[in-house]
């Protein structure tokens, strides 16, 4: 049987895509270019019984997900920049208290309300670094209206396999732009949920590390009665200042990530096998990259293209390899420097980092990525 | 057809030309097939001001979603033909509503002029399906798809009661355009 | 027989981090009679609360216990309830958690109606970070912020709440201590967003710097300034003046948030 088609809207397909993952809660609040995702949801969710709530502000929309996600909910919220600045504050409450949920950023132009409907790719490194302290995090960046399906489907996934937040970004420009989308047969994506204790009430501990990095979680109202809370706790998940059980937390917590990079990692290599440019691109961005390489072949030079789709944790050995191979990796974005930097570190000096950056509301045109290729010396 | 086919509908906000552009990439990528991206650009105003959506059609998977030279461009007012005729290719195609665009821009492009809002108006009986003449029109003028699955798509996207509407205003658009360049 | 509290608290977590003469240990004992008079499962009650000393609240207690970030707390528990409505929610927290930083919270909570109990200790000071006035320091006191007198006007908690839409607003003291109990049960039966304001002592930043020599000093102010709903019906105002009322201020019947998203749910699935 063919398979259902449609076209989507890059938001209408990670609204797809969430539901596909079996999410049953979402919590946001309006926003440009993100409030289709809602808009969807707030139709589709109460016709599989689930729940829809538009919260009072950008705050109250993620603290409503990582409570629904304590009841056993698989959560969702959408944002756009100026959101994701005011929700960094419980992005590193899920990520102390080891709550799977997933945010959606549509990032436009910034800082501030910068331009609404305009694109952008400035917030990767808010990703990374926007709520203060150590954290684990994961963020993908799809740059297709089908990948976001496909991503939001894993960034659930991760959620629930690594007990934590997953962020998932795209510019405006995919977000908005629709494309045909092919919907994947029930069964056909894999789907992961959270691990739920194996031990009785009595013995369960929520943050018990005898079970592996990634402790099982119950849920609220299952009988499972346990603390939550944002201070640094110990395994039992009762606050602690005690040196030793904080610093065990803290480096376990890191630990979920940085010793699942194989499994979280996901690149998409174009034509690098024997490319002495390599450009560097993520997002809408890697679609002029791709086309540029295409053209630059025709002409002989040997481009090739890297496009991460997680994003964080970075793909730092991969770079470094590039690095080695390469005359130069050239990082464009819709930002005026950020995963350049990233790249730079990696490669450590080997190769030079050229860098495009476009923060006009336009996106990178193939021609400046071309240009770009052929003052490489 | 050509590798990659750009379309541009541009006029004011609130004529539906997003929805036009919307149904013609449904109409190559769901009926037909091929491969399709529709994007668009607007300012804050829900209602007038300058807007426009994109279509941009291939036999290949779209890399670049926006159009960079533009085949095919319809211009329902004069500030959206002074804004959006710049980039059309040498050679491309400029449809204009010959009531609302005065002074269509002058380039190396070919101007079409006909009455779109005025047929919508006074020949199917509502201005609100000027949005579904223009997409006849531009499928007559560019044959990016045929005008079965443009009737296809416009179909499958209104509601019964208006149904017959649509199908008429479809059908006058393509018709007007097919009688202009023979 | 004296009254088990050993059934509702968690074995090893006292003492607790208030300090003598703090009013917060009656209102946990008053809720935990409330909570043991209503017969709630403890497997299915959630208390949730925000950051401040009020809030340590939920560490101490046998609950499915939820310790948020500071001022949040209605917002977590508006998605606990919504997840899982068959839930019992209880929030707890302090005057300056619940009507500064999580003010719109609070209110909007109100306004939804969403079938919760929120039980605000009202100590007029933030006691946590050592005594800075909060919405609820009475204008002219002082607190480490203001040395000088305090210049900001009050909120009225209670009145916020019932102009905000919660369905039960009643108000006691820490002085009043089976009042709490009492009034705090009437609200987990009430059916919608109630609101139980307890006026508390702050012995150790608010009362120190307000003169105040003593935490009976301090419980006899919260004793003589609450006046009963009814008693106030016959007092003038000039007899009024400076007093707050007590007892079940606001009740009434209307629509809860999750019995109204079930009738959304109802009609997505019918459409």
């Amino acid at each position: 049987m063919a398979k259902k088609v449609a076209l989507l809207q890059g938001n209408e397909a990670c609204a797809q895509g969430a539901l596909y993952a079996g999410c049953n809660f979402f919590g946001g609040y309006p926003i440009t270019p993100s409030t289709e995702v809602a808009e969807v949801l707030s139709v589709e969710l109460p016709k599989i019984g689930g729940k829809f709530i538009q919260m009072e502000d950008e705050i109250a929309a993620m603290a409503s997900i990582i409570g629904g996600a304590l009841a056993g909910s698989k959560a969702l919220t959408a944002t756009s920049g100026p959101g994701m600045s005011l929700k960094q504050e419980l992005l590193g409450y899920a990520c102390i208290a080891e709550v799977p949920c997933v945010i959606i950023n549509v990032m436009r132009g910034g800082p501030s309300t910068g331009m609404p409907t305009g694109p952008g790719q400035s917030d990767v490194q808010q990703a990374k670094w926007g709520t203060h302290g150590d954290h684990p995090v994961i963020a993908l960046v799809p740059a297709s209206c089908q990948e976001i399906f496909t991503e939001t489907v894993r960034a659930f996934n991760l959620a629930e396999k690594y007990r934590m937040p997953v962020q998932v970004l795209y510019d405006e420009i995919i977000g908005h732009m629709r494309e045909r989308i092919e919907f994947p047969e029930p069964g056909e994506l894999e789907i992961i949920n959270r691990t739920e204790p194996s031990v009785g009430p009595e013995e369960y501990k929520p943050f018990d590390p005898s079970f592996g990095d990634v402790p099982p979680m119950a849920a609220f109202g299952s009988g499972y009665r346990f603390h939550v809370t944002g201070l640094n706790k110990a395994a039992d998940g009762f606050p602690t200042t005690k040196a030793d059980l904080v610093d065990n937390e803290q480096r376990r917590q890191l630990r979920k990530i940085s010793a699942a990079q194989s499994d979280i990692e996901l690149n998409e290599e174009y034509m690098t096998e024997d490319a002495e440019v390599v450009v560097f691109a993520y997002g809408s961005t890697s679609r002029s990259a791709r086309y540029a390489v295409n053209e630059l072949r025709k002409e002989g030079v040997k481009a090739g293209m890297f496009r991460p789709i997680t994003l964080w944790p970075f793909p730092e050995k991969r770079i470094a390899e590039l690095g080695k191979q390469a005359k130069a990796i050239i990082v464009a974005e819709l930002n005026l420097g950020q995963m350049n930097l990233e790249v730079e570190r990696c490669v450590k000096g080997a190769c030079d980092v050229p860098f495009i950056g476009r923060v006009d509301g336009e996106p990178i045109n193939p021609g400046q990525i071309m240009d770009k290729v052929k003052e490489v010396k | 057809m050509a590798e990659r086919y750009e379309l541009r509908f541009s006029g004011a906000g609130g004529q539906g030309l997003i929805t036009a552009g919307i149904i013609l990439a449904e109409a190559a990528s769901i009926v037909e097939g091929k491969h399709a991206v529709q994007s668009q650009s607007y300012g804050p105003e829900a209602r007038g001001g300058a807007s426009k959506s994109e279509v941009i059609i291939a036999d290949e998977p779209i890399d670049y979603p926006k159009a960079t030279l533009v085949d095919a461009c319809l211009a329902m007012t004069q500030e959206a033909a002074d804004k959006y005729s710049k980039d059309i290719r040498p050679g491309g195609l400029l449809l204009v509503d010959e009531d609302f665009v005065q002074n269509p821009p002058v380039g190396d492009f070919k101007v079409i002029k006909m009455p779109i809002v005025n047929t919508a108006k006074n020949e199917v009986g509502r201005m609100i399906v000027a949005n579904v003449v223009a997409l006849g029109a531009m499928v007559a003028l560019t044959e990016v798809v045929s005008r079965e699955s443009g009737e296809t798509a416009v179909l499958s996207r209104v509601p019964e009661a208006f149904r017959e509407l649509n199908k008429t205003a479809f059908n006058l658009g393509f018709e007007k355009v097919k009688a202009l360049i023979g | 027989m004296a009254f088990d509290y050993d059934k509702y608290l968690r074995p090893g977590k006292l003492p607790h981090i208030w300090c003598p003469g703090c009013g917060h240990g009656i209102a946990m004992k008053g809720l935990i009679r409330a909570i043991d008079t209503c017969g709630l499962d403890k497997s299915n009650t959630a208390i949730v609360s925000g950051i401040g000393c009020a809030s340590r609240l939920p560490g101490y207690v046998d609950f499915n216990t939820l310790h948020t970030a500071h001022g949040r707390a209605a917002a977590f528990a508006t998605g606990v309830k919504m997840a899982k409505p068959e839930m019992n929610v209880i929030v707890v927290g302090g005057d300056g958690d619940g009507t500064a930083i999580g003010g719109n919270h609070f209110i909007h909570a109100c306004r939804r109606n969403i079938d919760m109990t929120y039980v605000i200790f009202n100590n007029f000071i933030y006691g946590m970070t050592g005594g800075q006035f909060s919405p609820c320091t009475p204008t002219g006191h002082k607190a480490s912020t203001t040395v000088y007198g305090n210049p900001d006007p009050v909120f009225d908690i209670s009145k916020l709440a019932i102009g905000a839409g919660a369905s039960f607003v009643a108000r006691t003291t820490a002085f009043h201590a089976t009042q709490i109990d009492k009034l705090i049960a009437e609200g987990i039966k009430h059916k919608g967003l109630s609101v139980i304001e307890v006026l508390d002592d702050c012995p150790t930043t608010y009362g120190r710097r307000n003169k105040f020599r003593s935490v009976i000093e301090m419980m006899e102010r919260l004793k003589t300034m609450a006046v009963p709903v009814a008693a106030a019906s016959k007092m003038t105002a000039e007899q009024l003046e400076g007093k707050v009322l007590t007892g079940v201020l606001h009740k009434e019947e209307k629509p809860e948030y999750c019995e109204q998203y079930a009738e959304v749910i109802k009609r997505a699935k019918g459409a």
